[in-house]
């Protein structure tokens, strides 16, 4: 592997610590910046000035609030995520087990989805036209039209509750055997697939159809290669990078999915735990789970980039 | 003029099927059979004559609370497009055309706010601010703006450097000539058939929160705050939350055919003429 | 050499070839067209069948059909294919392939698009071989050597190494002759190899290609829509128009006694009569030592240019991709302000940004473009775009207007019946015509004409040439005529700036300019135009002084 490469992943790794470190910003800025006093959120109407003041004191509210970001950002670094107010527990160890939960319930999901979706999307690039192609064209347009949770509960009304083939509440515990695990999150994984499937499926075959429309295919078939022949040697070389990208931007939409999945399983991820504590408007856990999700997304969309860099022959074998 | 023979059918289902739901929503209290917070009946009743979709959770009539329930989602979700539209297209516009400084400062903002999934940027702002009707449309308008602005960014800068509006600018036309007359028309379709997008995901959005409980709050519910309520029922077999669920879907299926048809239509450049 | 009576079997026999596609309209029932009606034609081995004609004439489609290959939804219906005595058109798809890379190959228009950009070239080029099992992968691999070395590709030992965005247009068209060759099929299908490239490159290729069929004794179908390249390669041409076949014979015999009348029409394409006019006294506009740049002042496009626009008269401006001749026209315009030098306008100086120029100016200079379809406003009818001008500089309205664009329409040789068009619904030579009523309403001494032909078919764009001498004579606008087509600039102008690199490197009244002694540029350039002449080709190659300026 050439220089210039390396150059342009180091650009662009440095590129995603720098965004990250402006939405660490964004995202304290959102939570501290805006009109509302988290001590009066927390203590409610009828808190004394004395014990808000109290609070504000051990929250540390009265410090400016660049240097509260740096302390914040600090702590992050050193893997301190603080304590939530709710609980008084620490968010480090709390996040350990549902972080863990929620990367075993996404890596099920990305394992079927991803290679179903590129065969649908082969199958419906070579019957291009064909009745399989619009029949699984529909079939994605209803349900990137479909909410979450409308797929989530039919998917309990019949499997959980008509033919209680699996559990309707996903309950996982430490220690728990893999294959009543695999068993619990059943449903979920199947939702978290169904919300991604369509998406990479179109994807993937617009990506497909885009080389196997260039000319150098045509080259291909006019030297009397064979129709698999075709694919295999000219233009999967090519679609590697798109489809790649493909995957990777819809994993990173499988971040959204899961937070809804979780709460309508009951699930103990991460996406469950955000949503508990931006009702009781827990910031510090927010802050930390945004971050972590935020952290996650970026890596996603750099692994994207990375690999149609590597995958270009230009930059490759540069002149 | 439109013949209604020469709509496909898929439009045609899509038509019908948002002016329903746009119907129900402008006469809500005349055509539902009871008021939105009466309890009418015993928990979860099962659908009969008198109760067309059964009872909710509370035993108020669910067709009456669906079509109170279409009021609120399309309301916000129109606010909230309507917001996030202007607020997109103006600004993306603007940075194609005037560029330098303006483009860069809103471009790197736009990049931003959009590395972060919008749902998780919501509930982080969403844990901070109170949660009334108007937080609500702002929030979802200003997130989704983003989307709004880059795209009618690229479909300005494309026409910008067309030959038809450097020929606009050598025959020495103003910026509102070149604006309105040169690049708007141009940049109409793609933009209407992202108005429908843009308001499928709002519904789809505002939907999402209200399900999660930080949408429209108690005792308003808008159709996502309806499958919250009755979520709890599913285990016991009862499908009432399965219907405001699906009616959200139908709604976004049909706009999304009207989207299509209204973008196929428009990309003919014969003025709609054969 | 066959014995012209001996008439053994011809190496390729298509009888009442049929292809047709089916059509998707937008908002209407799919329908079925005919691209090419019952046409037959049979090829000798070791021949050269030239297929010509404008776009749509189906020539690519004919050529396809050798083998058995239709683009995107075009199938063959009805006919016979006999290629090596044989319907290859009952072969199947089995059949097919096998034919395909190695009795028949291939050369496409865009080596660049037609080459993968992921594999080395000795990969792509010795493929076909491989695949057909002709030859082990080393022969395969000392054969394109050899092949490289024929066709004069530089380094033809390693340039196999390279991958296809290493190596420049010109050579990528020569590797891919070269591809086609490696399996030594009976036949190759040559597509439009020289269309895209510049005409000094087009040479060395054309010469390549030649030298190379009448080597390897390669029968071949040359198509191409340049009847003077055609002559210099082909035994036979094959004239076809719509998908019909207009005329068909001995290369000399259509290009000296063409028998149809379509075809004397293509032959005699660039006869324009056109009496030079003698440079008046004084220009009205004047460039004077322009220089001007990219990338504020990096990227310099043109250096130290000047040059005299007189009253009524046409200046052409000639030179390949990257000399700086539309820089030249932004520079004029306003669009690129020049960072050294002026241009003046009527005795005075042109305020250098567009923006500092009053509109007086601006009526003053208008513009055409190449692509007449992206230089109007798609969502504007005939009568607006070319009523704007009218309101804009004159502040005519109402009738008046729809009076005047009535005459406009006129001038340019169409009817009232198209005030309400879109552009959408125009021909490509009619879009071309609105775009010059566009630029006479505002009644300018000077039209910039930017390659207005070059996106055009021969005979519309010759129409195109005659309606501007014309207007020329009626309305005495001058015109800046930029091209790269030196038989254009022959018809139309008066005095000719021959541009290389920037620079003007020979400029002068068109007589003066075309005559020798030429300097090593434009020598090359003239040399490089392709003549309607048996034996043009030969002749020219050993004349060049200078190496092709595109390699």
């Amino acid at each position: 592997m050439s220089s210039p490469i390396l150059k342009l992943i180091a650009q662009r790794i440095a590129l995603g610590i720098l965004l990250l470190l402006a939405i660490s910003v964004l995202i304290f800025a959102g939570t501290q910046i805006l009109p509302g006093d988290v001590a009066q959120a927390i203590l409610g109407q009828s808190a004394t000035p004395e014990s808000l003041a109290n609070l504000r004191e051990q929250l540390g509210l009265n410090d400016p609030a660049y240097i509260r970001y740096f302390h914040w950002l600090g702590g992050v670094l050193t893997g301190d995520l603080g304590t939530a107010m709710s609980s008084g527990q620490d968010i480090a160890t709390s996040i350990k087990s549902r972080l863990w939960n929620t990367l075993f319930l996404a890596f099920w999901a990305a394992i079927v989805a991803i290679p179903l979706a590129i065969t649908l999307g082969l199958i419906a690039v070579r019957y291009r036209n064909g009745w399989v192609d619009k029949l699984i064209s529909g079939l994605a347009l209803a349900s990137t039209s479909f909410p979450e949770f409308f797929i989530g509960y039919v998917l309990v009304y019949f499997f959980a509750v008509k033919w209680q083939i699996f559990p309707g509440i996903s309950t996982v515990y430490e220690g728990m055997p893999f294959g009543e695990r695999m068993q619990a999150i059943a449903l979920p994984a199947t939702a978290l697939t169904l919300v991604v499937l369509a998406h990479m499926m179109r994807m993937t075959r617009a990506a497909i159809l885009n080389v196997m429309q260039s000319a150098y295919v045509e080259t291909a078939e006019l030297k009397g290669l064979s129709a698999f022949n075709v694919i295999r040697k000219h233009a999967f070389p090519n679609a590697i990078a798109p489809i790649i990208n493909v995957v990777m931007l819809n994993l990173a939409y499988l971040i959204v999915g899961v937070v809804v999945v979780e709460v309508i399983f009951v699930y103990p991820g991460m996406g469950q735990y955000l949503v508990d504590h931006v009702t009781k408007r827990d910031v510090p856990v927010v802050q930390a789970v945004g971050l972590i999700f935020a952290a996650v997304y970026i890596s996603l969309n750099i692994i994207a980039d990375i690999a149609a860099i590597v995958a270009n022959p230009r930059l490759r074998h540069p002149k | 003029m439109l013949d209604i023979k020469r709509i496909p059918i898929p439009a045609l289902i899509g038509i019908v099927l948002t002016a329903l739901f746009v119907l129900a929503a402008l006469f809500a209290p005349w055509i539902s059979p009871h008021d939105n917070a009466e309890i009418v009946g015993d928990v979860w009743e099962p659908i009969s004559a008198a109760h067309w979709l059964g009872t909710d959770n509370l035993g108020r009539d669910l067709l009456s609370r669906m079509i109170y329930g279409a009021r609120i989602t399309l309301f916000i979700a129109v606010l909230a497009t309507a917001l996030s539209f202007s607020l997109g297209a103006i600004l993306g516009f603007s940075a194609a055309v005037f560029g330098g400084w303006f483009d860069t400062i809103l471009s790197r903002l736009v990049d931003l706010l959009m590395s972060i999934p919008t749902l998780i940027m919501g509930l982080v702002v969403l844990s901070v601010l109170p949660t009334n009707l108007v937080t609500l449309i702002l929030v979802m308008g200003i997130l989704d703006s983003t989307r709004v602005y880059r795209l009618s960014r690229a479909v300005a800068v494309d026409i910008n450097v067309m030959d038809y509006v450097e020929a606009a600018k050598l025959r020495g036309e103003g910026s509102a000539w070149i604006i309105f007359r040169e690049i708007l028309p141009n940049a109409l379709s793609p933009l209407i058939s992202e108005l429908g997008l843009r308001f499928i995901y709002a519904v789809l959005f505002l939907s999402t929160l209200s399900f999660l409980g930080l949408g429209v709050q108690p005792p308003d519910a808008d159709w996502g705050g309806m499958v919250k309520e009755n979520k709890d029922g599913i285990v016991f077999g009862i499908g009432a939350a399965l219907i405001p669920a699906a009616a959200i879907a139908a709604l976004a299926i049909s706009v999304n055919l009207v989207a299509d048809w209204v973008l196929n239509r428009t990309t003919s450049l014969k003025g709609g003429r054969g | 050499m066959t014995d012209g009576k001996a008439k053994s079997t011809p190496l390729l026999d298509i009888r009442n070839l049929r292809i047709e596609a089916t059509v998707y309209p937008p908002g209407e029932a799919p329908k079925t067209i005919t691209l090419v009606h019952d046409v037959s034609l049979t090829l000798e081995k070791g021949k050269v069948l030239g297929l010509i004609g404008e776009s749509g004439a189906g020539k690519s489609t004919i050529g396809l059909s050798s083998m058995g290959y239709g683009r995107g939804g075009v199938r063959i219906t009805g006919g016979e294919v006999i290629l090596n005595g044989r319907d290859i058109l009952k072969g199947g798809k089995e059949g097919f392939r096998k034919l395909r890379g190695r009795e028949v190959c291939y050369v496409a228009q865009s080596a660049a698009a037609a080459f993968n950009p992921a594999h080395r070239l000795m990969d792509q080029v010795v493929e076909a071989t491989l695949l057909h099992g002709t030859a082990t992968r080393a022969e395969a691999e000392k054969r394109a050597v050899a092949l490289f070395k024929k066709l004069s590709l530089p380094n033809p030992e390693t340039i196999g190494e390279r991958f296809p965005h290493q190596v420049s247009g010109g050579q990528l068209q020569r590797v891919m002759t070269a591809m086609a060759l490696c399996s030594e099929p009976d036949l190759i299908v040559f597509d439009e190899p020289t269309t895209a490239l510049d005409v000094t490159t087009q040479i060395d290729v054309l010469s390549a290609i030649k030298d190379a069929i009448r080597d390897t004794h390669v029968a071949a179908l040359y198509i191409t829509h340049d009847l003077a390249v055609v002559a210099q390669v082909s035994d036979e041409i094959m004239v076809l128009r719509h998908g019909r076949l207009v005329e068909w014979g001995g290369t000399r015999q259509i290009i000296k006694e063409p028998r149809q009348e379509y075809t004397n029409a293509l032959v005699s394409v660039h006869e324009i009569e056109h009496a030079e006019q003698n440079p008046g006294a004084t220009p009205f506009l004047s460039v004077k030592n322009v220089t001007a740049a990219y990338g504020g002042g990096h990227v310099k496009v043109l250096k130290n240019v000047s040059v005299d626009i007189y009253p009524g008269q046409t200046l052409a401006v000639v030179g390949e991709s990257g000399s700086g001749k539309s820089t030249l026209a932004r520079a004029i315009t306003g669009l690129l302000p020049p960072e050294q030098g002026t241009v003046t306008f009527d005795g005075r100086p042109l305020a250098n940004r567009l923006a500092d120029r009053p509109k007086e100016d601006l009526r003053q200079l208008q513009m055409i473009y190449q692509m007449a379809d992206v230089a109007m406003n798609p969502r504007q009818t005939v009568g607006t775009i070319i009523g704007r001008p009218l309101e804009f500089y004159f502040g005519i309205r109402g009738r008046e207007r729809d009076r005047r664009v009535a005459e406009l329409l006129d001038e340019i040789e169409m009817g009232k019946g198209f005030v309400d068009r879109y552009p959408a619904e125009l021909s490509g030579g009619q879009k071309q015509r609105v775009c010059i009523a566009r630029s006479l309403a505002a009644k300018p001494k000077l039209i910039i004409c930017d390659e207005v032909t070059s996106a055009l078919d021969p005979l519309v764009a010759n129409g195109i040439l005659k309606l501007l001498l014309n207007l020329q004579q009626h309305e005495k606008v001058a015109y800046l005529f930029i091209t790269h087509d030196l038989a254009t600039v022959k018809s139309i102008a008066d005095s000719i700036a021959v541009m290389y690199r920037g620079e003007v490197v020979r400029y002068g009244s068109k007589s003066k300019v075309l005559t020798p002694p030429f300097d090593a540029y434009t020598d090359l350039l003239l040399s490089s135009v392709p003549e309607m002449e048996i034996g043009w080709l030969e002749k020219a190659i050993k004349g060049r002084r200078m190496a092709s300026a595109g390699n």
